[in-house]
């Protein structure tokens, strides 16, 4: 039987062309994204001083939302035509799957990240005052934060009647510990005022725990009823 | 050929809630044999079908296959075609093929070119599945339930929306299949395309079996 990773593979790369053929996640994130974006701006008219206080909490409450309809389409599609059944009937490791879905919906989300930070910046003038290397550690270590928890959870909603709303609630009240951490940090390094090592260390454990646990439970989610 | 059994179903209940789509499936089968597993809508035969593929695991009782009761220890001697079809539609019949033979280990394109052939469908079409015609996405899915050369097939209703002519070359194949020593669980309604090609047929009434028959007229004994 092939590895674990090589089963992976060829499933990451069947999800980035199955998404590059219809863009369904991309398309709803990015436009669900851009409303947030706008909307906020117009709303609020802060100074350059309070946007860097508030910034960290808009930027990962938009990407966390906007991430959630990326993750209900990596399953949907394997909904249609209940694509899943051949994957659960074949001898290949559930691991593999869990592993590609979430490194595609990382992907799909650091895509949509990249395309939205400069509106962002524009829109609210930002400018980090603290070391803005780190912006790109808290970005890397969230974005798996949110993605690990929500291909889990996206996967556990499946079988439900409403799982558009069970994600969600199912998703949310988990990645506080996550949310906290991101936005603490990104405001940290925005305003300068205090270290976000503490945070950053926070994520990376966050990230280790449910890694494991998502990949030890994972088996039991796919060949559940 | 052994004559010692390939399946032995024992005590087998199903339950989704307080509904029981199986109640109590008692049964052995021999390899080699081609299985038409009949009965109306609601008999229980699709949920027996993928208690069997180990897609929807016993609520009581136990099924051996090949020796084990772990179903995932012998899924890769097992093909399952399910009444959808199992493919991706944004992809062509090869590039479902070729992602699927790869989580059975198989990386020969030829072997995947062979199936699409065997089934009487053109390797080079490139069209996405979703544009295929109904019979044709049939086909193609039961191409992928040969792909791993399985030992066991399981196949709910194959030759739904396929046309008389391709449904008797289906047939053939089946048959084919068998004679080359396959064991075959085939649900239908439409039996009197396996008669004088399956060797039994298996009677389902209210989630158990009810006769087991060598030809279409029942009858016989359970």
């Amino acid at each position: 039987m092939s590895g674990i990773s090589e089963i992976a593979r060829v499933t990451l790369v069947k999800d980035l062309r199955l998404e590059w053929r219809s863009k369904d996640a991309i398309n709803s994130m990015l436009f669900f994204s851009l409303l947030v974006v706008v909307i906020f701006s117009f709303s609020f008219d802060p100074t350059a001083e309070e946007s860097r206080r508030i910034a960290g909490g808009l930027v990962w409450v938009a990407f966390l939302f906007a991430a959630v309809v990326a993750l209900n389409q990596t399953w949907a599609r394997e909904l249609r035509n209940q694509v899943l059944d051949a994957y659960r009937v074949s001898p290949a490791p559930a691991n593999s799957l869990f592993l590609a879905k979430a490194l595609g919906n990382f992907i799909f989300v650091t895509v949509l990240e990249a395309l939205m930070t400069p509106l962002f910046i524009v829109f609210y003038n930002l400018r980090a005052l603290g070391p803005a290397y780190q912006l790109f550690l808290v970005a890397v270590l969230g974005t798996w934060a949110l993605v690990v928890n929500g291909t889990f959870f996206a996967a556990m909603s499946l079988r439900t009647r409403s799982r558009e709303i069970m994600l969600p609630l199912l998703l949310f009240p988990i990645s506080i510990p996550a949310l906290l951490a991101m936005v603490e940090a990104t405001t940290s390094i925005l305003t300068g005022e205090f270290s976000a090592k503490f945070w950053i260390v926070l994520l990376v454990a966050y990230d280790v725990v449910f890694t494991t646990g998502c990949l030890l439970l994972f088996e039991v989610v796919l060949h559940g009823e | 050929m052994s004559d010692s059994p390939i399946i032995t179903v024992n005590g087998l209940i199903k339950q989704f809630g307080r509904f029981a789509a199986l109640r109590g499936v008692n049964a052995t089968f021999a390899p080699g044999r081609l299985y038409a597993i009949l009965g109306d809508n609601g008999a229980g035969k699709t949920t027996l079908l993928r208690s069997l593929a180990g897609l929807a695991p016993p609520t009581r009782g136990t099924i051996s296959m090949l020796g084990t009761t772990k179903l995932r220890d012998v899924c890769a001697q097992l093909g399952y075609m399910a009444h959808p079809s199992l493919l991706y539609d944004e992809m062509s019949g090869m590039e479902n093929l070729r992602y699927f033979a790869r989580l059975y280990g198989i990386t020969d394109r030829a072997r995947c070119e062979g199936v699409i052939r065997a089934v009487k469908l053109d390797p080079a079409l490139d069209r996405p599945v979703g544009q295929y015609s109904q019979g044709m996405r049939q086909r193609m899915s039961l191409a992928r339930a040969l792909l791993n050369d399985p030992r066991i097939l399981l196949l709910d209703e194959p030759f739904s929306n396929v046309d008389v002519r391709s449904a008797r070359e289906m047939s053939g194949l089946l048959r084919d299949l068998r004679d080359h020593g396959k064991t075959l669980f085939v649900v239908t309604h439409q039996a009197s395309l396996l008669d004088g090609i399956a060797d039994e047929f298996v009677w389902m009434e209210s989630g158990q079996i009810v006769d087991r028959t060598p030809d279409l007229r029942r009858g016989g004994t359970a």
